[in-house]
């Protein structure tokens, strides 16, 4: 049963990730830290992904929560990414539990920085709440490393690069 | 085979069913809870437009709308950039209490789902509502074959408290147990993604909206259009996005509310694989139909029950498996036993007729009647131990004979013995069914076939004294069902009758041994106590030096604090010659066989009695705790009052206080003496409407006294349109006859 839910998970999140995997010299790690708050619920499904300054989908960072069904609650995330051409299975991890934090380092392109692109965070809890683009934070170089508060779930998220 | 089916899954998916089931029990009845806390408004008193204004007013920042399908309203809202849950009440909008779900639902969902342990637990969980639905299949089709097909699955059923509390709770939460399994195994293949629940793994695409300036929500024409009681959720624009819209999820379908103009942007009906899963949903959690609720809750409470039940079955049946020491191959051997058995008791007979065979120099095989061979190389005869099944049937072990016998050119002296059940219509009906085929095919019989009922130990010693002479074999066939554990007793009175009239009786009360005083105070604790029984159940005592106990019916419970029996003394009885020596004080070796065939049914519906000589004790016993005063009638036969009226003086005042309505009497040499089938046929009139107003029969003696009874009440019950047959079948006619 499990073959077969892994194969259809594939076949319903078939999308590239316009992920920056571009050549080493032309992109640097950037490791997102994402502490959770704590609250009564299930592990919470996360979507760390960028957009450009009028919050148009670029690209999908991460992605915490496995079940592809539950996907539609991240809604900003979910309505973007249909037009992303890639698979997300390689950033998809556990979903992450109350109190808990997710940390993961990607690769983003020299290009995208500074250049008016924004990480997003959307959240969702079964039977809790759905809070879309709860964070936002500019992709700039004076941004990095400072934490930021979400209205939902998210307690603190930083990036470094 | 079914039989297997149903034990196998049942004993593996055991812990995992009785998981489900009462994790399952938990969320039916918190459902109904929930339900019997919401308010909910009748249709077309308020629209969600309505409710979400007046929630809006109270929580400017309100994000989400959602009525579960119990019919709660929860909002989901910001205030003071804190996030918050409240429970609502539908008719105000104001808030009730916050919306804080429990932890313990949470776990107990979790544990229902997936016994927390992820994906494995829910396949898990999925196998274990498989397994249930092939117990709830199985066991109605095994029910139907116990209680003699499908139109008899509704009749009383018979056997031990185990049996009777597997059958009787098994027919009670077939329908919820069911439903539960088969929607369960529905839900569990769509969480694979097996079968489709009709949910999109895509949200709505955003669509193109006005973006113009916002109006109040209560003037929203397309939300004014729903009922709250459609509603699934709501939830409101972001106020930082102007081209942001409602997105509405009824229980109809999906779609997105322009924010400035209130129109429907978009609305996509659910599909039939959706509108299907919520129906599956719904018939599973009993959520937004609370009677269903009741009915899985309690359904799913029965579970363990039946599977606590189940076991204690199987371990039992498990117990009297054939264990034959020296069983002979079949070519090889002179003496054939087959042994058609449903429940395996038969089988300890078979071992006990193999072991006095073997003993005596035969070289036996014993397999069961399906195994029947076509030819056996040097069998000079086949002896068949054939049990019945629910109403005349071929028990498990001998579906197959007939056909096999058919298909056998054989012809070998052959001997039937039937075991079965006076109390069921068709007594050894399949015994009689194989005599005849074995005799229609030419088999000659070596002795006529004998019919044994409830195991009678010493009709089976007889039939072997029979069978021995019929082979030029002297076989002495003692059969111990596994010897029970006894209780000792001490015999505290005795009230004797019928001396002139040579049938000397006794009533006997037995207690427990006075407590020993030098055994010291540390052994206070163990006071010898009284066994548990009830009016009719059967003592079974082991008089000194015998091997096989007599059983008496008893005339009291554990509550009166003495063990009451009446023992006619026998010609040449040993257990009855023993009982009748003692003297307040001696000790007896006694152990109790339940006998919950024979037992007043509840309710207040008036009682035959009928009973002749010592068979009076358990009648005695169920007219003392009458304590209801329901009507109760005995009809007594003895042979003369100044003798033997046995319980004379008890029964007169059980008369005054009631609790015998009508006392009725034959003495057979008294002056113009009578049985008591003439006494039954003189109130004909008064029986036929005693019965006809549901009254029970139950009739408790002498075999030959049974057999006229029946014929009386038979023939009394024609003229009102059904037979004895009938009332047997409903469990209106009870026996217990020795």
């Amino acid at each position: 049963m499990n073959k077969i839910a892994a194969t259809l998970g594939l076949a319903t999140t078939l999308a590239v990730p316009a992920l920056a995997l571009a050549p080493k010299a032309e992109a640097r790690t950037v490791t997102l830290t994402t502490q959770l708050r704590p609250y009564d619920g299930d592990g919470a499904y996360l979507a760390i992904y960028l957009t450009d300054a009028r919050g148009k989908f670029h690209s999908t960072l991460r992605v915490a929560g496995s079940k592809a069904k539950y996907y539609k609650h991240l809604r900003d995330w979910a309505r973007g990414r249909t037009a992303e051409a890639g698979r997300i299975d390689g950033i998809t991890g556990a979903s992450v539990g109350s109190g808990q934090s997710l940390r993961a380092s990607v690769e983003i392109a020299d290009a995208l920085i500074d250049a008016g692109y924004q990480i997003r965070i959307d959240t969702a809890v079964e039977d809790g709440r759905d809070n879309p683009s709860e964070v936002v934070v500019p992709l700039t170089a004076a941004a990095s490393g400072k934490p930021v508060a979400g209205r939902g779930y998210v307690a603190a998220f930083r990036f470094d690069m | 085979m079914i039989r297997r089916l149903h034990s196998l899954p049942g004993l593996f998916a055991a812990v995992l069913i009785a998981t489900l089931a009462l994790t399952g029990a938990f969320l039916a009845f918190d459902s109904v809870q929930e339900r019997a806390g919401a308010t909910v408004p009748p249709s077309g008193q308020v629209s969600v437009a309505a409710i979400a204004a007046a929630v809006q007013a109270r929580y400017p920042e309100v994000e989400r709308l959602v009525r579960t399908a119990s019919g709660s309203v929860i909002a989901y809202y910001f205030e003071a950039d804190r996030p918050g849950a409240v429970l609502v009440d539908p008719l105000t909008g104001g808030p009730i209490a916050p919306h804080e779900p429990s932890n313990l639902a949470r776990t107990i969902t979790n544990l229902h789902r997936s016994f927390l342990a992820g994906d494995a637990g829910r396949a898990a969980a999925g196998l274990g509502a498989l397994a249930m639905l092939a117990l709830c299949v199985s066991g109605a089709v095994l029910l139907a074959g116990h209680l003699g097909g499908w139109k008899a699955l509704l009749r009383p059923s018979r056997g031990t408290m185990a049996q009777r509390l597997h059958c009787e709770l098994g027919r009670a939460a077939f329908a919820g147990l069911t439903l539960s399994a088969l929607t369960g195994v529905y839900m569990s293949l769509a969480t694979f993604g097996i079968v489709p629940d009709g949910d999109s793994d895509r949200p709505a695409p955003a669509l193109e909206s006005s973006a113009g300036v916002r109006v109040p929500v209560a003037e929203l024409a397309a939300l004014r259009a729903v009922d709250l009681n459609d509603l699934r959720e709501l939830a409101f624009p972001a106020i930082t996005d102007p081209g942001d819209t409602y997105a509405l999820t009824t229980a109809q379908g999906a779609g997105e509310i322009d924010a400035a103009t209130g129109q429907l942007l978009g609305f996509t009906p659910h599909g039939l694989a959706r509108r299907f899963y919520e129906t599956i949903y719904l018939l599973h959690t009993g959520q937004g139909a609370w009677p269903l609720a009741l009915l899985l809750g309690a359904s799913a409470l029965a579970a363990p029950v039946l599977a606590g039940a189940g076991a204690l079955l199987w371990w039992r049946r498990r117990g009297a498996q054939p264990r034959i020491a020296g069983n002979v191959a079949p070519q090889t051997a002179d003496t054939i036993i087959l042994v058609g058995s449903e429940g395996n008791s038969t089988w300890s007979f078979a071992a006990t007729l193999h072991a006095a065979l073997t003993a005596a120099g035969h070289r036996v095989h014993a397999a069961p009647m399906n195994a029947l061979a076509a030819e056996y190389g040097g069998a000079e005869r086949v002896l068949i131990l054939a049990a019945t099944y629910g109403d005349g049937d071929a028990p498990a072990s001998a579906k197959l004979f007939a056909r096999r016998l058919a298909a056998s050119k054989m012809r070998l002296p052959v001997a039937v013995l039937g075991f079965g059940d006076r109390g069921f219509p068709r007594f050894c009906q399949f015994a009689e069914e194989v005599s005849a085929m074995l005799s229609a095919r030419g088999w000659p019989m070596l002795i006529a076939p004998v019919l044994i009922d409830r195991q009678s130990v010493q009709d089976f010693a007889q039939w072997g004294q029979a069978l021995g002479a019929a082979i030029g074999t002297k076989l002495d066939l003692v059969h111990v069902a596994a010897r029970p554990k006894t209780v000792r007793l001490v015999l505290a009175d005795r009230v004797d009758y019928g001396a002139e009239t040579q049938a000397p009786t006794a009533i006997l009360r037995f207690v427990p041994p006075p407590v020993d005083p030098l055994s010291g105070v540390w052994r206070r604790w163990r006071t010898p106590r009284l066994p548990r029984f009830v009016a009719g159940d059967l003592v079974g005592i082991l008089a000194p030096g015998a091997e096989m106990p007599r059983f008496y019916s008893l005339a009291s419970a554990t509550m009166d604090g003495v063990l009451e029996i009446c023992v006619r003394k026998q010609p040449g009885g040993v257990c009855s010659g023993f009982l009748h020596a003692l003297q307040p004080g001696d000790a007896i070796a006694a152990f109790i066989r339940p006998n919950p065939r024979f037992r007043p049914a509840a309710g207040k519906a008036p009682l035959i009695l009928i009973g002749a000589g010592a068979g009076i004790a358990p009648l005695a016993g169920f007219i003392r705790h009458n304590r209801a005063r329901r009507p109760v009638h005995l009809y007594w036969g003895g042979r003369h009052p100044a003798s033997d009226f046995l319980y004379e003086a008890e029964l007169n005042g059980f008369m005054a206080d009631k609790r015998l309505a009508h006392l009725a009497t034959a003495f057979s040499r008294a002056p113009g003496g009578s049985h008591v089938q003439g006494r039954l046929a003189l109130d004909a009139a008064e029986l036929r409407s005693l019965i006809q107003r549901g009254a029970q029969v139950m009739v408790c003696g002498g075999r030959d006294m049974a057999a006229g009874v029946a014929r009386t009440i038979d023939s009394l019950i024609r003229p009102l349109g059904f037979d004895l047959r009938t009332l047997r079948m409903e469990g209106r006619y009870l026996e217990d006859v020795y």
